[in-house]
């Protein structure tokens, strides 16, 4: 099939799918309106469970089976990942030349990485109270630990980061999210039940019952995910190299 | 005065998601990406979702890039040996 | 008004929607498919929003003195920012693989199957 009559199918496809969102857009209800029975139901289950953050309460209590399929789908990406981008029989590793990084960049990045880390670690352990939470937090404590290869160079990264232990401490996260939630069951409640802790005063890091636990555990995996995911693709783009044909390795300079 | 904020917000976002789509050199995407991470965190903090833009923030405007820079520079570098040995 | 939030993700659906199907790289592809993802954001976060209300945390307002938005639909839309990232990372890892195995990474040219 030629490009054009692709191009052709593309666009009746195409405006044939427009013209049915846009008049089921015109029959929602109006932005800003005053009915989410939903949302007001959510809110007052929160207080009740002494939950200041309605968001984290919703994603780790009154719908925590969710999270744990959330959490499912993210452990499988990094699992694929890992195994699509693993070194072959016909590659090798080159060890990379290392750059010269300006001296402001240096510091900047040497100072602000402690800082960053210490706000990813936050934003996890106040995610019932504020803004925030494990998802959040996780992405933020990851990304702070590459400013170290933006700083000093590729081997100082590897230093800074044992792959393995990173692997190890997603597979132990994730299981302790499930052990949390098998406690419940354990207890003669339900699965994932946030029933078994105190709820704890209202707007203090240890209210909400299960809600910071779940919230810890979903920050580790996030964050020892992205550190594992960032770790592949940088071997990828900066070590592995096909072997064999040229006979000579080539420097990678970065 | 919300509303005319919201409509600016929205407006970004479609012009950047426009920008996104048109620009077909992939390490230019990315950075136009990083934009579009942006944009949507400043969409979502105008309505009223900051759990939201946290996360939209630290992964639309550093993860998905990074990820596509580092694949573009991995099928360069190949490109670049098989062009070598031919 | 009442209506351009939704226009609008339809708009950058339709948007990633024709970059995917006319992509002549499948890393840009897979950063239309990024920008599909962020329409459904949009369009959950729209749906969720009352006028004149604030966000659903309470720890600096005291409970039922001001109106809140629905955390129902931000609660999807934050879990799933996370997730779409690390699938874009599996995409990315696939379209390695088919670089190292077919030396492209132009659809048009990646047609054939091959024995």
């Amino acid at each position: 099939m030629s490009r054009r009559v692709r191009l052709w199918i593309l666009s009746a496809g195409g405006t044939g799918l427009a013209v049915l969102l846009v008049v089921a857009c015109f029959q929602l209800p109006g932005f800003g309106g005053d009915q989410h029975p939903y949302g007001d139901r959510a809110v007052r289950e929160s207080l009740a469970r002494r939950t200041a953050n309605t968001v984290a309460s919703v994603n780790f209590d009154q719908r925590a089976f969710d999270t744990l399929g959330e959490m499912t789908i993210l452990f499988s990406a990094v699992l694929g990942t890992v195994v699509l981008l693993r070194q072959t029989r016909d590659e090798h590793r080159a060890k990379p030349a290392p750059a010269q990084v300006a001296v402001p960049v240096r510091r900047y990045a040497l100072v602000t990485l402690p800082v960053a880390l210490l706000t990813g670690l936050y934003v996890i352990a106040h995610g019932q109270l504020s803004p925030g939470g494990g998802f959040q937090g996780g992405v933020v404590a990851a990304t702070a630990l590459h400013l170290l290869y933006l700083g000093a160079d590729y081997r100082a990264l590897e230093w800074i980061r044992p792959v393995g232990l990173y692997e190890v401490g997603d597979a132990l996260s994730a299981s302790a999210y499930l052990v949390l939630g098998l406690a419940g069951v354990l207890a003669g409640t339900a699965f994932l039940a946030n029933t078994l802790l105190s709820y704890g005063t209202f707007n203090t890091l240890s209210s909400g019952g299960a809600v910071p636990l779940l919230n810890a555990a979903i920050g580790m995996e996030v964050a020892c995910a992205a550190v594992v995911l960032l770790a592949r693709f940088l071997d990828q783009a900066v070590e592995i190299e096909e072997s064999g044909k040229t006979g000579k390795t080539g420097k990678s300079g970065e | 005065m919300d509303d005319a904020l919201i409509a600016v917000a929205l407006l970004l976002v479609a012009a950047t998601a426009t920008a996104a789509v048109a620009t077909r050199d992939p390490v230019h995407q990315a950075l136009v990406l990083s934009l579009l991470g942006v944009a949507l965190a400043l969409l979502f903090t105008v309505l009223q979702a900051p759990d939201v833009a946290l996360s939209q923030l630290a992964v639309g405007s550093a993860l998905t890039p990074l990820l596509l820079l580092l694949s573009v520079r991995k099928v360069w570098r190949r490109r670049q040996r098989q062009g070598r040995t031919e | 008004m009442s209506v351009l939030p939704y226009l609008v993700a339809v708009w950058v659906f339709l948007a990633g929607c024709y970059g995917l199907a006319t992509s002549r790289n499948l890393i840009h592809a897979v950063g239309c498919l990024t920008v599909c993802q962020a329409a459904t954001y949009v369009l959950l976060i729209a749906v969720g929003y009352r006028d004149g209300a604030t966000a659903p945390v309470y720890s600096d307002i005291e409970p039922a003195s001001r109106p809140v938005v629905d955390p129902v639909v931000q609660a999807l839309a934050l879990t799933d920012v996370v997730v779409g990232a690390t699938v874009t990372a599996l995409l990315l890892a696939l379209v390695l693989q088919i670089s190292k195995r077919h030396g492209t990474v132009d659809p048009d040219e990646l047609s054939e199957l091959r024995g």
